[in-house]
């Protein structure tokens, strides 16, 4: 039974302007998003860097200004141009939904600019990573449904019978962040810029955690691996390992990740048996996303030399091994007893910055050295050599990152719980400060080089889109009708 | 029926779901058709296209096939 059907000898007519739109914008909110990172881990390091133009600069408000830029603006950014792309170029159909399309744009676009206006103000309804006060949230109600529509619109008008796995991921992703945005942001109004959460006290905290960690799960983890299960076959030029497993993959990691919330507030006035069973969910997570990880890599069998020389398939491949590595941390993590060493510490920050800089940043990273010469019709980046440059970046920073935060996180759980023989603390909290001091300053350094190879990309980037491309540069072998139009 | 029955009842119903998952994709009558739908990227590229076209007309072929030498270069 064949599930390609494919017209012999002529292409649809993709959409590829809003993949453009997004791709573009991707680099420029990551640069964005990421020079806030950076900024805040220099005022950890150096605290006068509060005082540039206070209060709007201090740390409390530009924190949530930095992880919704990098997650929403880039990560979605990422996220709009490659479901766009791949559920056109599977479904071999034409983007359905009319003004809709554009209207994502658009909208996810003010979104961005109003969480990075009220954000410096203080405007925050103090949820993490859900901080967007009301009218925004709705704004971000109305562009997600239409994304629904569009993405799913399309999928019903597919010219293929088989629905492919990057899609299935795709769709799961935004289903559940529909859910999990309207649920956790339900709250009272009482001003233009003032809301109150519905949910009070424990329910509240559960509530946003079962938001916070699936917001991982399915923004951060089934919408990128929507990404591996396309670019990573297509850069590699062979199928992926086992569809058998994609399939196992899909099933086992969405009804398993919804559970895992509750490792948020191990310790907490939760329930206990809510913890427990947040931790052995938790646990069992490891398998679906090893499942996951190992076909991602073992697509390679048979063309690991391609690594030597294709800096993209680098990017996409390290970014696989991070995702196994975080993947592993975090379910240890949530075991009670060393979660009782690691919460709190500056241990759960270099955990999330190993699955945010090396899986979804460096993931994204190659997937949109894949797509730009595609989406602009030339046969490659405007420099390879650059591409392997930002990967060398991005892979240092990112180890020199979590190292850091490894041995901060540690030496402060340690010297958090250690206790004289009459039952006094050994140190006063100022002196696990002062044990972080030289840690924060190397996250920095880690935070700098990833910036640094982001400048390489937009450089990259701008020099392949603008650069009149010479005779025999032009791409041939992909959608051609609309890159000339470009 | 306690609680309890219902969180046995629970995790039964679970390991099933799982199992039937696995045996769905795993069972051989479906092995030949999840390897074409793995192909599904690759299904509308030119060159994939010029090959199913080339089986009724052979004008484009060579070209397809410099092409294809060009793709792998990378």
């Amino acid at each position: 039974m064949t599930t390609t059907v494919a017209e012999a000898g002529k292409l649809p007519d993709y959409d590829y302007n809003i993949v453009r739109q997004f791709t573009i914008m991707s680099v420029v909110w990551g640069i964005f998003g990421m020079g806030v990172g950076v900024l805040i881990a220099a005022q950890l390091a150096w605290p006068a860097l509060n005082d540039l133009w206070q209060p709007f600069t201090h740390f409390g408000r530009l924190r949530p200004l930095h992880t919704n830029a990098v997650i929403f603006a880039f990560g979605g950014s990422v996220l709009f141009a490659t479901s766009y792309y791949v559920v056109q170029r599977t479904c071999q159909t034409r983007l359905w939904g009319g003004w809709l399309i554009p209207f994502t744009f658009w909208g996810w676009q003010v979104v961005i600019i109003a969480a990075a206006i009220t954000l410096p103000l203080g405007y925050t309804s103090s949820k993490e990573y859900a901080e967007l006060e009301w009218p925004i949230d709705i704004l971000i109600a109305l562009v997600w449904i239409a994304y629904a529509i569009v993405f799913f619109g399309t999928i019903a008008k597919r010219r293929t019978s088989h629905i492919y796995v990057a899609n299935w991921f795709f769709g799961a992703y935004i289903i559940t962040i529909a859910a999990l945005h309207i649920v956790n942001n339900l709250e009272v109004p009482v001003a233009p810029f003032k809301s109150y959460s519905i949910y009070s006290g424990t329910k509240d905290a559960m509530i946003q955690w079962w938001y916070g960690h699936n917001a991982v799960g399915f923004f951060l983890t089934a919408a990128f691996l929507g990404i591996m299960y396309y670019f990573v076959p297509k850069q590699a030029g062979r199928p992926v390992y086992s569809y058998q497993l994609s399939i196992v993959h899909f099933w086992a990691l969405i009804s398993i990740y919804v559970w895992a919330g509750g490792h948020h507030l191990h310790y907490s006035a939760l329930p206990d048996w809510t913890q427990s069973l947040a931790m052995i969910m938790s646990v069992i997570l490891l398998a679906p996303s090893w499942g996951g990880m190992i076909n991602g890599i073992m697509t390679l069998s048979g063309a690991w030399h391609k690594l030597r020389t294709d800096p993209t398939l680098r990017f996409l491949v390290v970014s696989l091994s991070f995702y196994g590595m975080s993947t592993f941390e975090g379910p240890m993590m949530s075991i009670k007893t060393v979660n009782a060493l690691s919460h709190n510490t500056d241990w759960t920050i270099g955990h999330v910055h190993s699955g945010a800089l090396g899986w979804v940043a460096m993931i994204s990273i190659g997937a949109l050295y894949h797509l730009v010469p595609v989406l602009w019709g030339r046969k490659e980046m405007y420099s390879v050599k650059l591409i392997n440059a930002h990967f060398w970046l991005a892979t240092v920073g990112t180890v020199l990152y979590i190292a850091a935060m490894w041995v901060n996180g540690i030496t402060q759980g340690l010297m958090w719980r250690a206790f004289n023989a009459d039952g006094t603390l050994t140190y006063s909290f100022v002196e696990s400060v002062i044990a972080s001091h030289p840690g924060y300053i190397v996250r920095w350094l880690g935070g700098a080089f990833f910036l640094t190879g982001m400048f390489l990309m937009a450089y990259n980037v701008f020099r392949t889109v603008t650069d009149e491309p010479k005779e025999g540069e032009v791409r041939h072998d992909e959608n051609l009708p609309i890159a000339k139009n470009a | 029926m306690t609680i309890d029955i219902l969180r046995q009842i629970a995790v039964v119903l679970g390991a099933l779901a799982f199992l039937a998952v696995c045996w769905w994709a795993f069972s051989p009558k479906r092995k030949k058709r999840f390897e074409e739908d793995a192909k599904l990227p690759f299904a509308d590229e030119q060159e994939t296209l010029d090959k199913s076209a080339r089986e009724s007309e052979s004008t484009t072929g060579d070209e397809a096939g410099k092409k294809q030498e060009q793709g792998q270069d990378k």
